[in-house]
């Protein structure tokens, strides 16, 4: 039993830990100092913003939705908690609880709208991506906001620590991701949405709550991810995280969640977002320009879900 | 020009695996001649034309066209050949114009460009033709009503010269003066010497339209005749059959059968009018099994979707035992809700999850009642219950994890049913429990139903195959243009009778 357990586990994420090895061991070879703790604790201090909006993006597209909104909301959170806590003086706890709100309240918009009204989430979630970048540069004045030490903590190591605590909540967040899709009524049913709406209404079960919960999860981790990278930076900028939606997906669609809905893994997404981090930094190391690493992070991309692709004809052959 | 030979069949067969669908027809259609196409659901008719337009091959037996052999291989061949028909099912774009869909395959260009002007006089000409002056060649095919639509598809088979055409139920969809508008064309064509293969379940038309007429009966030739010489009592026997060879059969099924009604009613439904649907009203009692039968289109999986709450009723009241009366179901989770299931017609549709694995689809309907703990699911007792009732059944698969895809149909079907055995429903409607599936399978489903009525469960089958419903239930329902037009009792019921009623509402 255990030993099949464990069997499950490799064939589920073999070939993803392979894909991050080669790359960890390629980028090794060609640079002396990308094997260092250094290094791997910068990549890991780095990723937590994109975990976030990934385990959120994960769970979006698997009841057949998109959330390109998810930037926006990035910034629209952090321009409200540094105002809160630069202008206002609020502490951060109930700065993040206003940023979570605000954010969570866009993301139940984007569902409320697409679900309720049966509009293509990507045409929504494409509105809300202009309102919320909007509403930041109003928030903010258009102005970076500075911070500084009172929310540094949350995203920088401690003093003698290798690892910050966003990087700790980040992977408490896709546990808790991975364990709600794979354990839970909520998660069984939203797989089940994003296999076949209609046999979902026709087993009993009224699909529109739980699709448009997903929406709302999303937008909360954008709250969660606005806070990692505002403690990172010790600054709000209303003009950061701009396209950043599309390296969630991207992280997704390399972990193999279906772009049609139906399939998909939190855990796949977050090694899809080690791998596209370990590319950026591993190709800046090794010298590579700002116009060639985006060359090759988008060929990565492509192979990445061909290989998935030629897999899973693989084995409906076999 | 008349009694001319211009297509011939010789012994065409056409099995799928160990069914035989058409058995050995041979036809002969005249130059220009109105030729009508009759049967009872299943006996071949569209089959019949699915060959002979080139949609489908034979397995045996050969055609001649105009007195050369015939063998399209596909519906250019045949179309080449001077064939066209007209299906049943709408085949337009409903995003392109009307002209664009008339001449979709042969649109006039000049190097890749289209020469619109020329298209929309093409057009023009053939709407006119046709008495449809009064659609715009640039309208969007879907602003049309479906009558319309359907003329639409008409005239695009008119437009090209044709020998012969097929027309599968043309007047559905079609309102009385747009059918008559259709029979003088149709009338006109045969005048020009066009022979025409017209499948219909109104007998009336049928009479008035056709010079003569074939009946096919369970996939075989029975007879063709002038129409003068057939009244529409005589259509009536020749679909169903002679009653008394059928008698046999039907009491051998009826020496096994056990009778578990109780005098206690677990359904009820009164005027319920749903689309298609029309004042309907039926008891059912608990242990009873009542199949509903009709033509294709009389509205029976309608009936069963407007029970369920699938879609929405305009009127009308459904009510369960010791459930709330004066109210219908208005979302499937309300009847499921209150204890009906539904297994639903087109399983792959709107019944499974394909790509999910046996275990998530046999608790997807009781998952959060039966197999979870305040939002958690409780893994073991899931995997059992889906273990035990994969056993019951008999489905076949190497393990529950399995997706449903990579089942066969009998076993995809166990599946869908035992979704709602583990959810304990008191009311089942089953609407074409056994379609596509082999023998061994419908077996199974046949005496799941019978231990569901020895549980007191009441059982509501839609099924197109009639014996399947003389075999297993206690009453037969006949539905006939969307009303409920009679119910017959076992031992009272017939072919002979059944199909009379089918035909009451169209043969008026």
């Amino acid at each position: 039993m255990k030993q099949s357990r464990w069997f499950q586990i490799v064939t589920e994420y073999g070939a993803l830990l392979a894909v991050l090895g080669v790359l960890v061991a390629g980028f090794g070879l060609f640079s002396k100092n990308f094997l260092q703790v250094s290094t791997l604790v910068t990549i890991a201090n780095q990723i937590p913003d994109l975990t976030f909006l990934a385990v959120g993006m994960t769970l979006v597209l698997i009841v057949g939705g998109i959330d390109l909104s998810v930037g926006s909301l990035l910034a629209l959170s952090s321009a409200v908690l540094g105002v809160l806590m630069a202008k206002y003086g609020w502490s951060i706890w109930t700065s993040l609880l206003v940023a979570m709100i605000v954010a969570g309240l866009c993301g139940t918009v984007n569902g409320v709208i697409s679900v309720g009204c049966k509009i293509p989430s990507f045409i929504v979630t494409l509105g809300m991506l202009e309102i919320a970048r909007g509403a930041t540069k109003v928030v903010t004045d258009s102005q970076s906001v500075y911070i500084g030490s009172k929310v540094e903590w949350f995203g920088q190591p401690p003093e003698g620590m290798l690892l910050s605590p966003a990087f700790a909540m980040a992977i408490f967040v896709v546990l808790v991701g991975q364990f709600v899709l794979t354990r839970t009524v909520l998660g069984r049913y939203w797989v089940a949405i994003g296999t076949n709406e209609e046999a979902v209404r026709m087993s009993g079960i009224r699909p529109a709550p739980y699709s448009i919960a997903v929406f709302a999860i999303s937008g909360l981790m954008c709250g969660l991810a606005g806070l990692a990278q505002t403690s990172r930076l010790s600054t709000a900028d209303p003009n950061g995280a701009v396209g950043i939606e599309l390296a969630a997906i991207a992280a997704c669609v390399i972990g193999g969640t279906s772009l049609m809905g139906g399939r998909g893994s939190v855990v796949s997404s977050f090694i899809g977002v080690l791998i596209i981090q370990v590319l950026q930094t591993g190709l800046a190391q090794v010298g590579v320009s700002d116009s060639n690493k985006q060359i090759i992070t988008g060929a990565v991309i492509v192979a990445a879900v061909l290989l998935d692709a030629l897999r899973n004809r693989w084995s409906k052959i076999a | 020009m008349k009694n001319v030979p211009l297509l011939q069949t010789h012994g065409l067969t056409r099995r799928y695996g160990d069914v035989t669908v058409l058995e050995g027809v041979s036809i002969h259609v005249r130059t220009g001649e109105i030729h009508a196409l009759l049967g009872a659901n299943g006996a071949g008719k569209s089959t019949l034309c699915k060959i002979i337009s080139g949609l489908l091959g034979q397995t045996s037996g050969t055609m001649q066209l105009g007195g050369s052999d015939y063998a399209p291989s596909s519906k250019q061949d045949a179309e080449a050949a001077g064939v066209e028909i007209v299906q049943q099912e709408l085949n337009l774009i409903g995003t392109l114009s009307v002209a664009e869909n008339l001449f979709l395959a042969r649109l006039p260009s000049y190097g890749g460009v289209l020469r619109n002007r020329l298209l929309h006089d093409e057009a023009r000409r053939v709407l006119d033709q046709f008495g449809l002056d009064g659609i715009s060649t640039n309208k969007r095919v879907e602003s049309l009503g479906v009558g319309y639509q359907q003329m639409v598809e008409i005239a695009r088979a008119l437009a090209r010269d044709c020998r012969l055409l097929i027309l599968d139920e043309p007047t559905a969809a079609l309102s009385g003066q747009e059918s008559e508008r259709l029979f003088a064309h149709l009338r006109s064509l045969r005048d020009q010497g066009v022979g025409i293969i017209y499948i219909s379940h109104r007998l009336d038309e049928v009479a008035e339209l056709s010079d003569r007429l074939t009946v096919l009966r369970d996939g075989q030739f029975v007879e063709t005749r002038a129409t003068k010489s057939a009244s529409k009592d005589d259509m009536v026997n020749l679909m169903s059959g002679d009653s008394s060879v059928d008698a046999a059969p039907n009491q051998h099924a009826s020496s096994g059968h056990h009778d578990y009604r109780s005098s206690e009613i677990a359904l009820s439904v009164r005027n319920l009018t749903c689309g298609l649907v029309r004042d309907v009203s039926f008891d059912v009692r608990r242990g009873e099994r009542i199949g509903v039968t009709g033509l294709v289109g009389s509205g029976r999986t309608e009936l069963l979707r407007a029970i369920f709450g699938a879609d929405v009723a305009t009127s009308g009241e459904v009510a369960l035992s010791g459930g709330k009366t004066g109210r219908r179901f208005t979302h499937p989770s309300e009847a499921v809700a209150a204890g009906v299931a539904m297994v639903t017609e087109d399983r792959k549709q709107n019944g499974l999850l394909l790509a999910q694995s046996i275990r998530s689809n046999t608790t997807l309907s009781s998952l959060r009642e039966r197999f979870s703990w305040s939002g958690l699911i409780r893994s073991r007792e899931e995997e059992n219950a889906t273990l035990q009732i994969a056993k019951d059944l008999e489905t076949k698969c190497e393990s529950i994890e399995q997706s449903v895809r990579t089942l066969s149909g009998g076993n995809q079907q166990k599946v869908a049913v035992a979704k709602w055995l583990l959810r304990d429903a008191d009311v089942f409607l089953f609407d074409e429990p056994t379609r596509g599936i082999d023998v061994a399978a419908r077996r199974r489903i046949y005496l799941l139903m019978e231990s569901l009525a020895e549980n007191g469960k009441a059982c509501v089958i839609v099924s197109s195959d009639l014996d399947e419903l003389m075999e297993t239930c206690d009453a037969i329902a006949v539905m006939s243009d969307g009303q409920l037009v009679d119910t017959f009792q076992r031992g009272q019921w017939s072919h002979e009778k059944i199909a009379q009623a089918s035909f009451a509402r169209y043969a008026s």
